[in-house]
Order: C-alpha cells, then structure tokens, then sequence
C-alpha cells in the first residue's frame, strides 16, 4: 500500500476511533491517535496476518501492551475484516465483547491485555516459541512510552536478549505524555534507546506518522542480527485533531457532539488536502 | 544400610510413620519434586512441546536433569517471577505445554497479576508450579512461606488448584496437568511423600477427592502434606474406637462438593487441616459449601491461624499449630465430646 493509499487510510481511521468513541461516551482518545498510523503500517504493509490466516501458527502476531488504545486496534481489524464494523456500535455497552481494553473474545486479537507491563513478556514468550519450532513468524508488541517504569517490562527486554529474538519488535508509542503529565516529569525513562541497547536490543528512531519512514524501518527488520529489535516511534498524542494534540485531558476525553463535528470536518478536509508527492 | 538408617532417623523424627516404612526402606517414597522431575523427563521424551520455565529455581525445582537432558525445552529467565509467568503464557499461546516453575511464595504473589491476567483470564494453559509451598521452608522465615496461595488463586476464575499427597497423586496431577488445556497450579512441599494405600486403584481425576480410610465418626479432609499427619490421627483415634474417613483432597478448587456432601451425610462431625493460612483456604471452601447448603455439623479448620507465624523447622511449625497427629486426634475429640 501507498503511503498515499496509508494517510487516507488512517484518516478513515481517526474518524471511526472518534465515533466509536463518541457513541460509547468512554475511551482512550489521545492514545489512539497517537498509535493509528504504526498499526495501519503494520496491519496494512507489515505483518503478514489477516481473517484468512488467523488460525495458522505461521502468521504474524500483534500483542498491543497498551490496551487502554483498544480504539485503534478495533477499527484497523474491522477494517481488515476480521468482524463486522457495526460491531463496534456496541463499544463498552453491557455484554459486549469490545470492552476497554482488548480480549480473545474478539476475533483478530491475540491476547488479553490492559493491566500495563505484560505486552512485552508475552511477546517474548510467543517469539521464543517460534525459534523452537524453528518457524519464521515475527512479534509485533505496542507498548506505551507511560508503561515503562513497570519493571517487568524490564525483566522482559533481559530474556529477549539472553535469547537473541531478533523475530521480536517492540514499538514504544512515544508521544511523551501520561495521564498525569509528561512521561519525563512522572518518571523520566530517557534515555529509552540508550537503555535498551544496554540490554542488548538494536534499537531505531522512527517518526511515528511518516508512512514511509515506518514502512522502511519494519522492512529492515531484524536490524541486527540475533538481536531484539526496538522501533521508539516518536508520536503526537491527539495526532490529526489540532485541539487534542498534546493536550493531557484527552488521554481519556471524550468529545462533545459539538468537538465531535469539529474534529471529522478537520479530518474530512485532511482527506481533500492529502498531498499527492509521497 | 548406615547412612540410610540414619537418614530414616531422620525422616522419622520429623514426620510420625504409619505401615509405610517398607516403602522408604526400598527407596521408593519420593518427593513430589523427584517424582516432578521424573515424570516431566518421561513425557518430555514423547513430546518436544513440553517446556519448563525455571526462574533460577532448576535446583531447587530439581530440574537440573531435565535441563541437561532436554536442554531445547528449558527456558531460563532468571530471578524474574513475572516475566516467568508472562514467557510461559506466551509460549502456551503458541501450543507449548508449559510448566513455570518457581517457588510457590513468590510465584503467587510477585507473579500474581500475570497468573491472573496472562494465565487465567487470557485462556493460556500454563501448568503453574509453586514449589516448597506453605512452610516448607521453615526457619527461612514468612518472606519464603506461601499460606495465602490457596486463598488468592482460588478467586481467580479458570484455574484449578491442586496440592498432591503422595507420589502417585503428583505423577498423576503432573500428566493430566500436561494434558489438560486448562490452566492449572500445582503447590509441592519438600518432604518425602510417603504411599497414602499400600495398595493403590484410585483413579486420579481433578476436582474428585481421593478417599483413604472409611469411618463415619469423623471426615478428616486434608490436603498436600497434611494428608499423612491426618492419617496418623485417624490411627491413633482408631486405637480409640473411633473411625474416620481420612480424604486427600488434593483439587481444592473446584472443590469436590459432592464427595462433601456426601461425607457430611455419613460423619457425625468434620476437620479440615491444611498448609494454609485459616483463611481462604481449604478449610473456608468447605464450610462455605456446607452452610449455604444447610448442613450443620461440628467442624474444625486446622491450619496456619493468622499471626506471626512462629519461627523453625516445618515439622516444627506443624507441631506448634497441632497439624500433626496428635493436635488433629484431639480436635476431634474435642468436636465429639
């Protein structure tokens, strides 16, 4: 997919996390526009997993550490098919499987994530499992830049390295901010790269909505080789709604049907304005 | 025979013996670690997916064998409980029959969160295995006890919990736990698991106590180690003209409330004893089975009571809290009085 054919895309996608949001009255609103373009990099151009081979143990696998940005992730698998998107019409209302945080029960996800911290042991155990079985399926985890202060995270990223998962990646959402403020003020976790490649991780710097440069640097995975590789994708949390970006309340804001018609017209003329010269 | 006769003096010392002495004398009586150990090595053979997690715990796990003969299906995480519990549900994602090792006290409470969330409520069926639970550990002290394990992972849904009493219970929990797609955890002591039956036709299933001794003055269920302790009771008070029914209910949850049902029927009164906290535990399953269903009968939790516990040996901390022969004979009395 172009990026051309990507931007438009994710402006699809912004307007449906919103929506879905909006109807719900609940959801991690900053969160989710920070991330969607890394997923529909990944969904769209990377990862070799769909509705078609979901079952198969060779596909590719996304384990979203960040659940609380369970927004993006449902309506890129809608739109890869893997259920109807009316479903998501039922968001965090009373038996519905499409709850705040992602679970099994929906068809495409992989894991039962929320609590923060898990993501990356997972993925490091369902990587392992394919050095095993010598198979060459790879591990996608998002994790949030907010979450790494848990120390499991740490505990992971020691094994991942001890066991050379240069089919693991993990992307850390890094738009900087948290629900308190900004993740250097909470607890400051800079320098993340530094850090990892202490551990033993090849680590590479990515911005976050360039389609292009996200496309190349999952292309050139493993960056090294019998290494974990880490993408630190510099975000904006809000991206795409001018009154959202880096404002703290919209971590978990939810707009008013008044911001709501605000936000779709910036994006319906983000999609008119999509510069050809990608 | 020298070392070994002082080895039995030991044995002997620490845990009373009943008509089981042949078995230790011909070396057959294990630990549940050594039987573990075994019986992993056995079905690792057949089945390259079966995987041990150790966190650092090999030795203590005595898994060093099983490393050294299969080392592909060894993962070593180091002294990381959560990341232990997390690789292994990962790996169980992927059809890994997995075995997380570490000791029980840490395992359930460090690792909690990942039981509860990448275990349980995420359907990977890790086989989770808490070794030197309850007080096995002894004078190492509280931070190296597990008396709340039964207690927290009992309300956790999707897992069974299950505490084997003898060598036969622990090979047959660890096959079926390989087999079953249900998370599981298995709680091992350190003792030597003597025979509870000379003779044994059990079948062992999860969720089905297994019944020792037949009597209708008192059911002693029991759990885990506590299993033989109870047995020497129901001897001594056998001496006494009174019979009791002696049950391993190694599954404590779910909870085998039929057979309770059943035993609460037959029974004039009933005991339960555990490694456990009095809390939460064996004990409270029970009651609280009997009496949201109407049955009333004397009835007695033995346990760890809710204090510091004392100081010393496991044996030692047994007989301080009476879960021995004699403290459990004279709760029974007691309750018949």
């Amino acid at each position: 997919m172009t990026a051309k054919e990507l931007t438009k895309k994710s402006i699809e996608y912004r307007k449906n996390i919103l929506k879905y949001i909006f109807y719900a009255n609940a959801g991690h609103t900053g969160g989710s526009l920070s991330c969607i373009d890394i997923l529909n990099v990944l969904y769209n151009h990377t990862m070799n997993v769909g509705p078609e081979n979901f079952t198969s143990p060779d596909r590719d696998r996304y384990i979203q550490s960040k659940g609380h940005s369970v927004e993006a992730l449902f309506v890129v698998l809608a739109d890869k098919g893997f259920f109807p998107e009316s479903d998501l019409n039922t968001l965090c209302k009373y038996k519905s499987h499409y709850i705040g945080h992602p679970t099994k029960k929906v068809n495409g996800v992989e894991q039962n994530t929320g609590a923060l911290g898990h993501g990356l042991p997972i993925s490091v155990g369902t990587a392992l499992a394919a050095k095993l079985d010598n198979k060459k399926y790879r591990v996608f985890t998002l994790l949030g830049d907010g979450e790494l202060p848990e120390g499991s995270n740490w505990e992971a990223a020691l094994t991942a390295a001890h066991y050379k998962l240069d089919n693991l990646c993990a992307i850390i959402d890094h738009n900087k901010l948290q629900i308190t403020g900004t993740t250097e003020e909470v607890c400051n976790t800079n320098p993340i790269d530094a850090k990892f490649e202490s551990f033993g991780w090849a680590v590479r710097h990515v911005d976050g909505h360039d389609f292009n440069k996200l496309k190349d640097t999952f292309d050139s995975i493993p960056f090294a080789a019998g290494k974990p590789n880490l993408v630190i994708a510099h975000t904006v949390k809000g991206k795409g709604i001018s009154y959202m970006e880096n404002v703290i309340k919209w971590h978990h804001g939810v707009p008013s049907e008044k911001q709501y018609e605000e936000a779709v017209a910036e994006l319906d003329n983000a999609m008119i304005t999509i510069p050809d010269d990608f | 025979m020298v070392n070994g006769t002082h080895k039995l003096n030991i044995i002997s010392n620490q845990i009373v013996r009943v008509g089981t002495d042949a078995a230790i004398e011909q070396g057959k009586a294990k630990t549940n670690l050594d039987v573990f150990s075994n019986t992993l090595q056995e079905l690792a053979q057949h089945d390259r997916d079966i995987i041990v997690v150790t966190s650092d715990s090999r030795g203590s796990g005595k898994l060093a064998p099983f490393g050294q003969k299969y080392p592909a299906q060894h993962i070593e995480v180091g002294i990381a409980e959560q990341n232990l519990v997390g690789v292994a549900a990962g790996l169980a994602s992927c059809g890994k029959k997995v075995f997380a090792v570490s000791p029980a006290c840490f395992l359930t409470a460090r690792a909690l969160e990942q039981i509860k969330n990448d275990v349980a409520y995420s359907d990977n069926p890790v086989n989770l295995v808490g070794i030197s639970a309850g007080v096995s550990y002894g004078a190492l002290g509280s931070t190296h006890h597990s008396l709340h394990d039964f207690a927290v992972l009992r309300a956790i849904n999707n897992l069974i919990v299950v505490a084997p009493a003898d060598n036969y219970e622990t090979e047959q929990a660890i096959k079926l736990a390989a087999k079953t797609k249900l998370p599981v955890y298995l709680r091992f002591g350190k003792k030597i698991m003597q025979p509870l039956k000379d003779v044994n036709d059990d079948e062992f299933v999860f969720g089905k106590g297994r019944v020792i001794t037949k009597g209708n003055d008192v059911a002693i269920i029991a759990t885990g180690e506590t299993v033989y302790p109870s047995l020497e009771a129901a001897k001594k008070l056998k001496g006494q003209g009174i019979e009791a029914t002696v049950v391993s209910m190694h599954t404590i949850k779910p909870l085998d409330t039929p057979l309770l049902a059943e035993l609460a029927n037959a029974c004039k009164t009933i005991v339960t004893v555990e490694e456990h906290s009095v809390y939460g535990g064996l004990g409270e399953a029970c009651a609280s089975y009997l009496m949201q269903n109407g049955i009333s009968k004397p009835f007695r939790i033995i346990g760890i009571p809710d204090e510091y516990t004392v100081t010393g040996s496991q044996q030692d901390i047994y007989n301080h809290y009476g879960i021995n022969e004699k403290g459990i004979a004279a709760i029974v009395l007691e309750l018949l009085k």
